[in-house]
């Protein structure tokens, strides 16, 4: 009843493909600029967190079209990522994964802070006594107990991936099979004569999956709390 | 018996903390002092989560800072065993893992405490699969003693460990405390502002006021120190005894003990003859008679000598008396010393009611050996 087409099945598959490595790739810089952020205090911390919260007030073209300047085969980053490792951003999916990582960034980053705000440094110092160094504590303390604030950073970062459209069409354009995400094949649907149908069934295709990864996040972070609570 | 040896500058806001002593740190030795007075930060210092500013710690001969050498051994490599005042047990893991945390880090060779003998002392078999948020504040107090025993640390810190438990929850941890002195020959400091607790407790005793160490000495040595009565507390004031059981009087309940300066006849106890005991008498439960008197339900007569007087000028006065050596503190009422005609030198008879010795003045078993040899 519900039969995908090759262009809806197509456009799924890259759209779950660039919102996973948006996420997989930035989580650790997202914790490493959520722990900077809220455990130190450095000159610049500011400025830090300015840029980090950019692209959340920044029209997401400019975002997009920063980037086409900053890693274009002529931009500065981009001709020596080009000539070092042959590596071509723009008009890629991984370059379409990097700017929705991006805009999906500040995001992540806020609610790893707000969780690590929440710990109570205390245990920390009472694992130091027990004999578990710095790294030690951080891996077995800390961490397993902001868990539940880096998934829900995840969550909201990979839901912000999906929904990427205005960097991602700028910076990597709109390539069917190579950066045509779902929001960018909808779009594309509306432009076209007849489109209407199939924009609605995208539409709907939409809304499934964002439900499906709220619920799936729900269930983790329910079995997380739980361990934490009891 | 490990040389503890501190001798420690640091700004704290306004005040500064001067802490310069020197003890052996065998069986319990107490940092006792109103709050404020710097006893969690001088015991911050010796853990190494509170940076001194300059100055030297080395325990056992081994120096854990020292500010000129550039010394700073990290806080998990001094091995010093803290118990916090608020437990302080690791949320996500099971009270079994809590145990292990520390247990785990340190080397199979030097291990001496293992997880069952801890379970069996502090009783908390029935806990282990459980979680911190599943305890009671005694529960979770003896969880985290065991944790930090199991560390296999070298000295215990504990920092008021029973100050945020009522009195029930104290009395269910403090013979655990007890018995960790006895058995595990561990040597402990324990941060107090309960002279009650102290008395039970501790051997040796560092007496703090405004970030200063005043004194350091035995427990019966300081309690009974005039000049020291300021700091050892007003309501608080009395004198600890060191005594030994010396009968029992089964028929009306009540247990003879001896010392230096005579005999005491307490509420009955349940210990074998000859059982050392410490005993503290408050000088509020004290009074004063020049003759012995007759029908009275007081049942303790010591014959004493007045020592000193305080000098307040107040409606009462702490006499200090000598019964045969130990020394007794006495309150009365400014009126009653004058009529009495009161001064250093004169023999008196210190009245003390039998049902005033409760249980919580009682204190460690051992070490009354010494006056009770010249005793006998």
């Amino acid at each position: 009843m519900f039969e995908l087409t090759a262009l809806e099945s197509e456009a799924i598959r890259l759209s779950l493909r660039v919102a996973f490595w948006s996420v997989t790739a930035s989580l650790p810089f997202g914790l490493a600029a959520a722990w900077l952020l809220q455990r130190y205090d450095f000159y610049g911390k500011t400025l830090l967190n300015g840029i980090i919260h950019l692209p959340l007030v920044l029209p997401p073209v400019v975002v997009g079209y920063l980037l086409l300047i900053l890693l274009g085969r002529r931009g500065p980053l981009g001709s020596w990522l080009y000539e070092t490792f042959g590596i071509s951003l723009p008009f890629t999916w991984e370059g379409a994964a990097l700017a929705a990582a991006v805009m999906a960034f500040p995001l992540m980053v806020r609610a790893i802070r707000l969780s690590i705000e929440t710990i109570d440094q205390n245990l920390e110092t009472a694992a130091r006594t027990l004999g578990a160094s710095r790294l030690s504590v951080f891996l077995t303390i800390t961490l397993p107990l902001i868990a539940p604030g880096i998934l829900a950073g995840c969550v909201l970062a990979f839901a912000r991936s999906l929904g990427e459209f205005g960097a991602t069409i700028t910076f990597v354009s709109n390539i069917p099979g190579e950066t045509r995400t779902l929001p960018l094949a909808l779009y594309s649907l509306i432009q076209t004569p007849d489109g209407e149908t199939g924009a609605l069934r995208l539409a709907v295709l939409s809304v499934i999956l964002s439900l499906a990864a709220l619920g799936a996040s729900e269930i983790i972070e329910r079995r997380l709390r739980a361990r934490l609570i009891d | 018996m490990k040389n503890l040896d501190v001798d420690l500058h640091h700004r704290l806001g306004k005040m500064t903390l001067e802490a310069k002593f020197a003890c052996e740190t065998g069986g319990i030795t107490a940092i006792f002092g109103r709050s404020g007075a710097g006893k969690t930060s001088l015991v911050n210092m010796l853990a190494g989560l509170l940076k001194p500013d300059r100055g030297r710690i080395s325990l056992g001969g081994e120096t854990l800072f020292d500010s000129a050498a550039g010394i700073d051994v990290p806080i998990e490599r001094r091995r010093l065993g803290y118990v916090f005042q608020e437990g302080r047990l690791f949320p996500h893991l099971s009270v079994r893992n809590n145990l292990t945390y520390g247990l785990k880090r340190v080397p199979k060779g030097e291990r001496r405490i293992e997880l069952e003998q801890v379970v069996a002392l502090l009783d908390i078999e029935s806990l282990l699969e459980r979680r911190p948020q599943a305890l009671s504040g005694g529960e979770k107090q003896r969880v985290a003693l065991g944790r930090a025993l199991l560390a296999n640390p070298k000295l215990l810190l504990m920092d008021e460990p029973l100050a945020a438990l009522d009195q029930p929850r104290k009395d269910e941890i403090l013979p655990f405390i007890e018995q960790l002195r006895d058995e595990m020959a561990l040597p402990i400091i324990y941060v107090s502002h309960s002279m009650q607790e102290i008395v039970r407790l501790a051997d040796t005793l560092v007496l703090m006021s405004s970030g200063r160490v005043e004194a350091v000495g035995s427990v019966e040595d300081l309690t009974s120190r005039l000049d020291l009565r300021p700091l050892t507390g007003r309501y608080e004031a009395g004198a600890v005894l060191a005594t030994a059981i010396a009968g029992q009087d089964k028929a009306f309940g009540l247990t003879e003990l001896r010392f230096a300066g005579g005999r005491l006849k307490v509420p009955h106890l349940n210990l074998p003859l000859g059982q050392g005991l410490r005993v503290r008498i408050r000088a509020r439960d004290v009074s004063i008679a020049l003759t012995p008197p007759r029908d009275t339900s007081i049942l303790n007569m010591i014959e004493c000598e007045v020592k000193a007087i305080s000098e307040e000028r107040s409606p009462q006065v702490d006499l200090q008396l000598d019964a045969g050596g130990a020394a007794i503190w006495a309150r009365i009422t400014a009126r009653s010393c004058q009529a009495l005609g009161l001064r250093p030198g004169l023999k008196v008879f210190a009245l003390i009611k039998s049902v005033a010795i409760d249980r919580q003045s009682l204190g460690r078993r051992d070490q009354a050996a010494r006056f009770l040899s010249e005793d006998e």
